[in-house]
């Protein structure tokens, strides 16, 4: 039994992903569009946080809503002019993407209800992960530890560095 | 009432429509960017979800929500330089114009 104000926060939440996602993909300003993923990752961060999970709600906030979003305002200043509409769609285009859309709705729901006893699961009690539990998880070599993916995450961001700068560079 | 699974996975399957029906109609590169943003990020919501209502012990989807957002930043910031390289070259980045290396 949940209590009345987490699922006030749940629906304020949700609400939250639900339109600043279809904004997200219907506005015609692309500056707009990047505003509007930025609050729906803020929401996803809170989202994270509803589910005692604090430190990945604070990479999310730190990563996403910190990081990428900021690479995607500069890069729009920089290839478009400000005041620019996108073109109206042509309805044989939205057509498409409505119909594609509900594809992977039908096809995820249809998953979703052959595994009808799992899904209505009610929240379990859970210790939250501390810190140093999450460090040792990050650094182990041993079982349910993850160094190689860390280790391999590292090599991904150095070769993505090099990558960026070759790309970009002057000629 | 009770706050369910299926109560997280719904809005997670929306965000991951909408950055479908984003991707097949957008022209923008970078707003075909930005749907794809939306898709990886439902998919993590998905794993952080199922960890915490399935596993609530251990930390196998906690971990690969940790290295998918590292890996959509890592994503980003490549396709970025690509797009402003792209941009430099032929002052435009319409997918629809971007025809100069096919065949």
């Amino acid at each position: 039994m949940e209590s009345v104000g987490s699922i006030i926060c749940y629906w304020i939440i949700v609400l939250a992903i639900v339109i600043f996602s279809i904004l997200t993909v219907t506005t015609r300003k692309i500056l707009r569009a990047a505003t509007y993923l930025l609050f729906t990752l803020f929401a996803t961060a809170a989202l994270y946080f509803k589910l005692d999970y604090e430190f990945l709600g604070t990479v999310q906030i730190a990563v996403y809503a910190g990081g990428i979003v900021v690479l995607f305002v500069f890069s729009i200043l920089l290839t478009t002019r400000p005041g620019d509409n996108s073109e109206q769609l042509a309805s044989r285009k939205k057509l498409l993407g409505v119909i594609g859309a509900l594809a992977v709705a039908g096809a995820a729901g249809w998953a979703l209800c052959s595994r009808c006893s799992d899904i209505f699961t009610s929240l379990p009690a859970m210790q939250n992960p501390d810190m140093k539990e999450i460090g040792t998880a990050l650094l182990g070599s041993g079982y349910q530890q993850y160094l190689l993916p860390f280790e391999a995450v590292s090599v991904l961001l150095l070769a993505c560095i090099i990558g960026g700068v070759v790309i970009a560079r002057k000629r | 009432m009770d706050i369910t699974l299926i109560w997280y996975l719904v809005p997670a399957l929306v965000m991951f429509c909408c950055g479908v029906y984003g991707f097949l109609t957008r022209r923008n590169m970078i707003a075909m960017l930005i749907s794809l943003e939306l898709m990886l990020n439902a998919v993590d919501i998905n794993f952080v979800v199922f960890n915490r209502y399935l596993y609530p012990g251990s930390m196998e989807g906690w971990m690969f929500t940790l290295f998918g957002i590292a890996i959509a930043a890592a994503e980003t910031a490549l396709a970025i330089a690509i797009i402003i390289n792209l941009f430099r070259v032929s002052k435009n980045i319409d997918v629809r114009d971007t025809t100069k290396m096919k065949y």
